[in-house]
């Protein structure tokens, strides 16, 4: 019985830091532009894609960490680039029309992906993985190297914002974006640099999920965008470490689900749950209620 | 004359920072009293408090005699509280009749399904909702701009438009949040003797946040002094005048204009 | 040329006309052999579209929140009228309307609550709880086989031009009709600044409570409809996408705008169908025409203004009365 709750903490544990991987991007964004980047879960997609791509296509069979690298460059580049010419211009005008810019953005991406592959793929296998057995508790090395590098990912950029002139300059403009510029700080390069970063970690999920659960499809960019962003929502949009609460709370929360109860009633427990806590906490469990001055 | 207002030992904290602390006002109906007091004094927050968007720590909030503290704005504009506010919230993108008839609203009485289906009860209303609001602007003078974009008017119509819309609710009290903002010597003696034909003519109560003293020391009756959120000083403006202790606060701020 | 506009703007028997004219020549659909069945399953689309923009635009562009669950009460609307319609009903004239009706009130039922939640959450916060709102509806009927679970129902087809156009202009009817009277007021104001209108005695709860339900309402129609003339559904035609299709036709044709959601209902089942032969690529093309849109004209074609037959009468004269 133990040993069941065990495992499943495991399973748990790998879905939980994927969903703050792709949590935090939502996160890192909305602190910023006080926008929800609803193409965040697009890239988070393509990042498995770009994973396939490159493991399938280039010749030379190139190291993991390699991999994960190119995957996190080139969707973090996408990323910014959306910034640059589909946000940007819109920073003034109502926020809807910004909201509304992302979501015509992942439908493009999504139906282009689905356009040029119909059907699920499968990702080869990037990583010999060991199956280690201990105590009665079975747990593959590759569980483990997901884990991992996904709490490396969020250490690192915990560490990328508290230690960083970045990061403060990040933090600063989620305070307050108006009088950021004249200290000089170049706001712009900043919110590029945060799309750049937030899409980055995306990507990595994206790649990390698909060694996971080997299938992709085009279409998960929505399914498991949506339930990340009401993860991030769940922390506290605009809060990193709520971002990765909300991602650890969602993924054991469905895991638990799914291991205890029928399966069709993962999808309705988790999101009922999530609807109580925000009847109770509507700014999440680590989010601030907007100031405003009357 | 009783008092229309009453502000019994007021206290508002937010976290650590205590906004508001003890503080009494007494407004006596007829009167048209003055709040003064450096910036930060509070006084936005007092009006904030009395019209129900905060809720007070400590103390209490009589109008008429009945505690309004922790009431929600809408059931206190009900009452008969009407506001205007710092930073003018009228609503730039309908129209200054639209803008008034918003607050006159709470007068008319139909129900959904009769605006839906458009009764005659519906009509009638709208009707009289219409002439009275138009009738409403012709004094302040934007009647002819009736139906342009309440953000597209100069400044200080738009000031006046929102003394006009908080006047559509009727109210027996109006709380006036620095009304002559952003206006020159001229422009604030205009002001100062329309407010003065307001009061009058409504036969209200008015309440006015205010720094320009001309104004406040020609038209009003009583003045309430705060400072670092609580009162020093209570009286008539000559007594506010003499007083060291509000001197002091100023550092002889009742010497300017 | 102007002119004639100007005038065909003001006359005010226009639109009872058009009207009457629409319902003859539905009416006419039905008795002779007009129009092929695929156009007509399309102008039903667009009628069940129509009212799909109209009532999310009362939350998501008069009121000016963001609702992404419209979905679920389409969903809510469909099942509650399939399972009249299916399981309780016998044949008759009336079978439709009265599923029909059964649909948004179930729907309207479902939004009441919805609107309580809005008293204390908005913007952002309150998206969130509409898209979990909608995942347990979806999910919810997914758990009950009554209904088919996932495998879904086939309801049978009720839904005709005729009946289409009537539930198009009731909603119009209704919602302009709301949209121009004290609560349309109240709900424009909580748009524009909430404790302003709180301020001016606006009975804010009322008027959302009312907006919600509303909307709920003739989403659950356009369900009901939705249902009855497709053969089938099950939980997947009403998810996220589905919902996400709703705020590409509002914001498309305009927020706050009736003649906007006509507009952007009509392009998009239109365009939708034309580029059939592209297939997914669709779904690129009509989200970049979106895209592009919202860097020119950020509040949709018609945004924030009306069709002038829709305007009350006095509105139309910029001079005020004397």
């Amino acid at each position: 019985m133990i040993f069941y709750l065990a495992q499943q903490t495991i399973n748990a544990l790998q879905l939980g830091s994927i969903y703050a991987l792709i949590a935090l991007g939502y996160s890192m964004v909305y602190g910023v532009l006080v926008m929800i980047n609803f193409a965040h879960g697009d890239l988070f997609m393509l990042g498995a894609f770009a994973c396939l791509l490159l493991a399938v296509l280039l010749p030379v069979h190139l190291p993991f960490v390699f991999i994960l690298l190119l995957v996190m460059v080139v969707i973090g580049l996408l990323g910014a680039l959306i910034e640059r010419v589909a946000y940007r211009p819109l920073r003034d005008a109502p926020r809807v029309s910004a909201i509304i810019t992302a979501l015509g953005c992942g439908l493009v991406i999504e139906n282009t992906t689905l356009s040029l592959s119909p059907y699920p793929q499968f990702l080869p296998t990037l990583f010999a993985s060991k199956t280690l057995s201990y105590a009665g508790l079975t747990v593959t090395t590759l569980q483990i190297l997901i884990i991992g590098v996904a709490l490396g990912l969020m250490v690192g950029l915990d560490l990328l914002i508290r230690k960083t002139g970045f990061g403060m300059a990040m933090r600063a403009i989620s305070f307050d974006a108006r009088t950021v510029p004249l200290m000089g700080i170049p706001v712009n390069r900043m919110i590029s640099l945060t799309f750049f970063v937030g899409a980055g970690l995306g990507g990595a999920a994206g790649m990390l999920y698909g060694l996971a659960y080997p299938q992709i499809s085009a279409t998960m960019g929505v399914l498991i965008g949506w339930k990340a962003f009401i993860a991030a929502v769940i922390g506290g949009i605009g809060s990193i470490r709520g971002a990765v609460l909300g991602g650890f709370i969602l993924g054991g929360v469905e895991v638990m689900a799914v291991a205890y109860l029928p399966s069709t009633y993962r999808d309705l427990i988790s999101y009922s749950l999530l609807l109580a806590i925000l009847v109770f906490k509507p700014y999440g469990l680590l989010g601030q209620p907007p100031n405003q001055k009357v | 004359m009783s008092a229309i207002l009453e502000i019994d030992h007021l206290t508002k904290r937010f976290g650590g920072l205590c906004a508001i602390s003890n503080c009494d006002v007494k407004v006596e109906a007829g009167d048209t009293h003055g709040i003064i007091g450096p910036n930060g004094a509070g006084k936005t927050t007092l009006f904030n408090l009395i019209t129900g968007i905060y809720k007070p720590t400590e103390g209490d909030i009589r109008f008429r005699g009945e505690s309004i503290s922790g009431f929600r704005p809408g059931r206190i504009a009900l009452k008969g509280v009407g506001r205007t506010f710092q930073n003018i919230r009228l609503l730039k993108s309908q129209t200054v009749l639209e803008n008034v008839r918003i607050a006159f609203d709470s007068q008319l009485h139909y129900s959904p399904l009769e605006a839906m289906l458009r009764l005659s009860r519906f009509g009638r209303a709208e009707k009289n909702s219409v002439a009275a609001c138009l009738e409403l602007l012709e004094p302040f003078g934007l009647a002819d701009q009736a139906h342009d974009l309440a953000g597209d008017l100069p400044y200080g119509s738009q000031r006046k438009l929102e003394i006009a819309r908080a006047l559509a609710l009727k109210p027996d009290l109006l709380l006036l949040d620095e009304p002559a903002a952003g206006m020159n010597t001229g422009e604030t003696a205009d002001l100062t003797e329309f407010l003065r034909w307001v009061r009058d003519h409504f036969q209200l109560t008015l309440v006015l946040i205010e720094h320009h003293m001309h104004l406040v020391m020609n038209l009003c009756d009583r003045i309430t002094v705060l400072d670092f959120g609580q009162t020093i000083a209570e009286g008539t403006p000559e007594e506010i005048r003499a007083n060291p202790r509000v001197i002091e606060a100023y550092l002889g701020g009742t010497e300017e204009e | 040329m102007k002119s004639l506009l100007d005038s065909v703007a003001r006359c005010r028997w226009a639109l009872p006309v058009l009207v009457a004219a629409g319902f003859a020549y539905a009416l006419a659909c039905e008795s002779f052999p007009i129009l092929n069945d695929y156009s007509e399953v399309v102008l039903v689309t667009v009628g069940i579209n129509i009212i799909l923009c109209a009532s999310l635009n009362l939350v998501n562009g008069y009121m000016g929140e963001f609702s992404v669950g419209h979905a679920g009460f389409m969903a809510l609307g469909a099942y509650a009228s399939a399972i009249m319609t299916t399981k309780w009903l016998p044949a008759s004239f009336f079978e439709l309307p009265l599923g029909v009706l059964f649909g948004g009130g179930v729907a309207a039922l479902v939004g009441f609550p919805l609107a309580l939640l809005s008293f204390k959450t908005r913007g952002d916060y309150l998206a969130i709880i509409t898209l979990a709102f909608l995942m347990i509806v979806k999910s919810a009927i997914e758990n009950i086989s009554y209904v088919g679970g996932p495998r879904g129902m086939t309801p049978p087809v009720l839904t005709t031009l005729p009946w289409t156009f009537f539930w198009v202009v009731v909603t119009l009817w209704v919602i302009r009709n709301l949209v121009y009277s004290k609560f349309g007021r109240a709900i424009t104001a909580i748009r524009e600044d909430e404790i302003a209108a709180n301020a001016m005695g606006v009975r804010v709860r009322e008027a959302k409570i009312l907006a919600f339900v509303t909307s709920s309402f003739f989403g659950g129609v356009a369900g009901a409809l939705y249902a009855q003339v497709n053969f089938f559904i099950d939980p997947k035609s009403f998810d996220i996408v589905k919902s996400t299709e709703i705020l590409v036709m509002v914001y498309l044709g305009g927020i706050a705008s009736l003649g906007g959601s006509i507009i952007g209902a009509v392009i998009f089942t239109v365009l939708l169908q034309v580029l059939q032969p592209l297939g997914t690529w669709r779904m690129v093309i009509l989200p970049l025409i979106l895209v592009l849109l919202m860097l020119f004209r950020p509040r949709g074609i018609m945004g924030m203004r009306e069709l002038p037959w829709f305007l009350p009468a006095r509105e139309l004269f910029k001079r005020p009365k004397p």
